[in-house]
């Protein structure tokens, strides 16, 4: 039997064994579990948000709101993908709503703002979404965790191994700019220019851009093997489109950032997205059956093909509750939640593999090469073509060593000058 | 710039122009800044992506928009705005209230994802234009834009309509006085013009996808192109529009720091020394 | 001027009798924190410091008849400079706080230097093309301003971290600026000001300055939105560019006018009003902006003169 059935069975043979154990009778009386959750339910990344609350509920209906005994109370605050609301409801969750711990987030911004509030306040938060590096790297806080996240040029390091077995020698980078877009072509840059490929051009432009021509005109003139695309969201819907009507798609390969491919984006996309290839931990349409299962009883649920948001969710509060059953319960002992989730290996993971966290609090995976094709009912899904195993954040470099080199930034992507 | 930019520049003034002359019909003669302009282009658009899936017509999405965005600038005048009338801080401010519902409303019905309006077969893939390959969908968008400039041209210049609306931009009491039924025309301009937004927002759903921030963005390049072109002036709104989609794909290639700024400086300063815009008339 | 009847006489300004309501809205305000939770406490610390920007803005709406869609970017620059003061440069927060309201004061002069010769609706969209500008530097400005991400710090003097503690600081500063701005609408300059809300061109002829008057009062106001911005960033710690972004002004605005243009003191009824609404509306919805909408619509139509106005309205005509 799976771990999974394991722990359920265990855990209901431990309830229904041990009623009349002390510990459990004082667990009953604690009362419920209180979890915040903030995600951002309006505004830009709005269709983000309603999935990572989506994610979370689809495990409780799973374990039927019942946690190491314990009900669960999950409340829903929207940050309204706008930081200032981000840090009123974080304060609502913590002062009003006396919940144990938070978890959500979905923009960058929002969730630098709420850590450092619960860096005053030591309620323990988890990111799973959350990909600015530095929370787990250089800044790191130690009540943040990053369960089932990543950080963003965790998968593109290994993407740019696989770019130059692939024989490319020449790729130009277009991504928004920002942080989180910084890091993921500075992993690809760095890996795929210390390989001794060249990185001819890099465009940035700013969030929400929704004409992309500027720069298609551009991107067509280069002589280049590949064009990888760091996009999100909107932006990421619109790029694809305009790449594809602009006559560039089948003319250059295009490579994309995860969140590019996700189906969040690709949903509503036709042929398009067809062939986009991406690295990430999660390809949804994997044939391992764990997977297969929990994309199954996802679309069968909420009528969509899961995307990043309910995966990273899902697979970040079962971290959470799987901690949380080591602990029978005791959600109150912070720094002992904040440890035991840190030395936890999730075992339960949708993506059928068990994954802990390395000593900087961030989860090693193995990175799935995946490509966009087209199921049998029409609709578009990823498929991995091949995988990396066992990537850390650091990919094959020691932690300490790449730590000394500066942050990814605009200014700053690894290159190395040949 | 090079031929690919400019076609790009203009493509996108194309779009300004539909949806902003809408808005500066609306500005001129009614003396209404409609902050709601750009959640009707939003809203326009989701309705005219919902009609144009369903019927797999372009033509009828474009019908669709245009017609439900009339019908909600008819609620939004007759309903509301009238109860503020001559008060432009209230009307002003009420029509931003109206913009917050709409757009939450269009939240709650179509959720947060992207959607694309599907564009017609026959304008599908590009053409060779002056030497570059050209999306053939911006181009019928260009050649739109000039289309409804013409056919407003000919509605101001060379109908009765026309020609009471410039009249009653210029002075809208002495046209009531003359026994015209002032009110009719201001209704029927606030349709039109809502109308417009409708069309730009299906026409702009095709290419550049409809989203919830969709609404405040092409709403503050229409204030932009209403301001430096001037209140109540078809030519004004062209080289509005003009200037404000050439310089906003130039300031994305060469300056994509000062993006706003390119925009917003040159309307703060006519703003500052000259209100009336390029165009403008006082009132 | 010699008087037929005689003046009741003044303290500091004001009468016996609001003396007497002054203490006992203060004395009130000050016991709040004993008997509300600390979330409550942190909620009425955002309604004195949103009241103070609402203040703000109706000394040009109320007193000098323009309505500025500018002042959230006036009120967030403070807050960027105070915490980058903080974070960054070291400052101790004394400084950081001096340092955000002379930024705030020096971009309100830029401000009025362009918008002082126009009124109504250019100066609404004046002031908006303005705050944007502020809000596209905040937003690029990524070096200096952690752009998107905006920037975090520990701003608030070790004294004043508990909420109580913080309460009190604010509601004593809130005190001081309220009384402030209040003297200075009442002054000479504060009545010319009405008069150029009445008539420009009255004032023009009687000789006034109308422009000079313009610029200073709305370097005031700017002055006094600098004040809430570096309260604001000292109350979250944390700043980012929709601190300055169009929202934050429309939202002045709007609790200026739920409490009532031109009565001043409106403001903290609005600023209370409209907190108050969204903590209510959003335990039970996630459709708080169109109860926003709707309430904005609501208030044109039925109430224009907000909260207060509508009481003195009802008051004056009880008094007939």
């Amino acid at each position: 039997m799976n771990r999974r059935l394991f722990l359920k069975t265990s855990t209901a043979a431990l309830a229904a064994g041990t009623a009349g154990a002390p510990w459990r009778g004082a667990l009953a009386q604690a009362g419920p579990i209180k979890i915040g959750l903030l995600a951002p339910l309006t505004g830009v990344v709005a269709s983000g948000g309603k999935e990572m609350v989506e994610g979370v509920q689809f495990y409780l209906d799973q374990v039927k709101s019942e946690i190491a005994g314990r009900k669960v109370e999950l409340v829903i605050e929207d940050d309204a993908s706008n930081p200032d609301t981000a840090l009123q409801k974080a304060r609502r969750l913590v002062e009003q709503g006396n919940c144990h711990m938070l978890i959500g987030d979905l923009l960058a911004n929002t969730g630098l703002a709420v850590a450092n509030y619960v860096k005053g306040t030591g309620t323990p938060y988890f990111i799973p979404i959350i990909a600015a590096d530095d929370l787990t790297q250089r800044q790191r806080i130690k009540n943040v965790i990053r369960v089932a996240g990543y950080s963003a040029s965790a998968f593109t390091h290994p993407f740019g191994d696989w770019a130059l077995k692939q024989g490319y020698k020449k790729i130009a980078t277009i991504s928004q700019d920002y942080t989180f877009g910084h890091e993921q072509c500075g992993g690809l840059s760095q890996v795929f220019t210390e390989g001794g490929g060249e990185i001819v051009q890099q465009f940035w432009h700013p969030l929400n851009t929704a004409d992309f021509s500027p720069y298609l005109g551009q991107l067509a003139d280069l002589k280049v093997d590949a064009i990888f695309a760091m996009e999100t969201g909107a932006d990421a819907t619109r790029f694809i489109q305009q790449y594809a009507s602009f006559g560039l798609k089948g003319k250059i390969p295009l490579l994309g950032a995860m969140n590019a491919t996700d189906q969040s984006v690709i949903r509503t996309l036709g042929e398009e997205c067809d062939g986009i290839i991406a690295a990430a931990h999660f390809a949804e349409g994997s044939d391992n059956p764990v997977t297969q299962k929990f994309t199954k009883e996802y679309e069968a649920k909420y009528g969509k093909i899961p995307s990043l948001y309910g995966f990273s969710m899902y697979s970040g509060i079962m971290w959470v509750a799987e901690a949380l059953e080591k602990l029978g319960g005791k959600v109150e002992d912070r720094e002992l939640l904040i440890d035991t989730v840190l030395k936890t290996e999730l075992v339960g993971s949708p993506l059928g593999k068990t994954v802990k966290l390395d000593s900087y609090g961030n989860p090693i995976y193995d990175v799935q090469i995946r490509k966009v094709v087209k199921r049998a009912d029409g609709k578009y899904w990823n498929v991995p073509v091949t995988s990396y195993p066992n990537v850390s954040q650091f990919w094959k470099y020691d932690p300490e060593t790449y730590m000394k080199q500066p942050p990814y930034s605009r200014t700053f992507q690894g290159i190395k000058k040949t | 710039m090079n031929t690919f930019q400019l076609f790009n520049g203009l493509t996108f003034a194309a779009l300004l122009f539909v949806v902003a002359s809408g808005f500066t019909l609306i500005f001129g003669l009614l003396r209404i800044v409609n902050l709601a302009h750009g959640a009707l282009y939003l809203f326009g658009g989701y309705i005219g992506f919902a009609v144009a899936t369903k019927t797999g017509s372009f033509v009828l999405g474009g019908l669709g928009a245009m017609a439900a965005m009339a019908a909600i600038g008819f609620v939004l005048d007759q309903g509301l705005l009238r109860f503020v009338r001559g008060h432009d801080l209230r009307q002003v401010l009420l029509t931003l209230g109206f913009a917050f519902v709409l757009n939450d409303l269009a939240l709650v019905i179509w959720g947060g994802d992207s959607f694309t309006v599907p564009i017609p077969q026959v304008l599908r893939g590009g053409l060779r234009v002056f030497g570059v390959f050209y999306p053939t969908y911006r181009l019928f968008v260009l050649a739109t834009g000039i289309v409804v400039f013409a056919t407003l041209w000919v509605l101001l210049n060379h109908t009765r309509l026309g020609a009471l609306i410039r009249a009653g931009v210029d002075d809208a009491e002495m046209v009531e006085a003359s026994g015209v039924n002032i009110g009719r025309v201001f209704l029927v301009t606030f349709l039109l013009g809502s109308a417009l937004a409708g069309l730009g927002g299906l026409m702009g759903g095709a290419f550049l996808s409809l989203y919830p921030s969709a609404d405040a963005e092409i709403l503050v390049f229409s204030l932009a192109v209403v301001i430096i072109g001037g209140r109540g002036s078809l030519i004004g709104v062209g080289v509005g529009s003009l200037l404000v989609g050439l310089l906003n794909t130039l300031g994305q290639v060469m300056f994509p720091e000062l993006a706003y700024f390119v925009i917003f400086g040159p309307m703060a300063v006519l703003l500052a020394f000259r209100p009336l815009g390029l165009f403008g008339r006082a009132a | 001027m010699t008087q037929a009847t005689s003046q009741p006489s003044k303290i500091a300004g004001m009468t016996g009798r609001a003396v007497i309501v002054a203490l006992a809205v203060l004395t009130a305000a000050a016991a709040l924190p004993l008997v509300l939770t600390n979330y409550q406490v942190g909620l009425a610390t955002e309604m004195l410091i949103f009241g103070v920007l609402a203040m703000s803005i109706d000394i040009l709406a109320g007193f000098a008849g323009r309505t500025s869609l500018g002042h959230g970017a006036i009120f967030g620059v403070s807050g960027y400079v105070v915490v980058y003061a903080s974070a960054q440069a070291g400052l101790p927060p004394a400084m950081a706080f001096a340092l955000g309201v002379i930024a705030a004061s020096l971009v309100a002069v830029i401000f009025a230097l362009l918008a002082v010769r126009t009124s109504g609706v250019y100066f609404l969209l004046l002031t908006l093309a303005l705050g944007m500008i502020v809000w596209g530097i905040c937003l690029r400005w990524t070096q200096v301003t952690g752009g998107e991400n905006g920037m975090r710090g520990d701003v608030r003097p070790a004294l004043l971290v508990t909420h109580r503690a913080f309460y009190w600081a604010v509601l004593a500063g809130v005190t001081a600026v309220s009384y402030a701005m209040w003297r200075f609408v009442r002054s000479p300059f504060g009545l010319t000001l009405l008069g150029i809300r009445d008539s420009e061109s009255r004032m023009r002829s009687l000789g006034y300055n109308v422009s000079l008057h313009l610029f200073i009062g709305f370097t005031v106001s700017g002055f006094f939105a600098g004040i809430a911005g570096a309260l604001y960033a000292m109350f979250n710690n944390f700043v980012s560019p929709s601190t300055v972004a169009l929202a934050q002004s429309v939202e002045g605005v709007l609790m200026m006018i739920a409490g009532g243009v031109g009565t001043l003191f409106g403001g903290f009824v609005g600023a209370a009003a409209i907190i108050a609404l969204e903590n209510a509306v959003s335990a039970y919805t996630e459709r708080w902006q169109m109860v926003l909408g709707i309430t904005f619509i609501l208030i044109m139509i039925f109430a224009p003169e907000g909260i207060i106005g509508t009481l003195r309205a009802i008051l004056t005509r009880k008094q007939r």
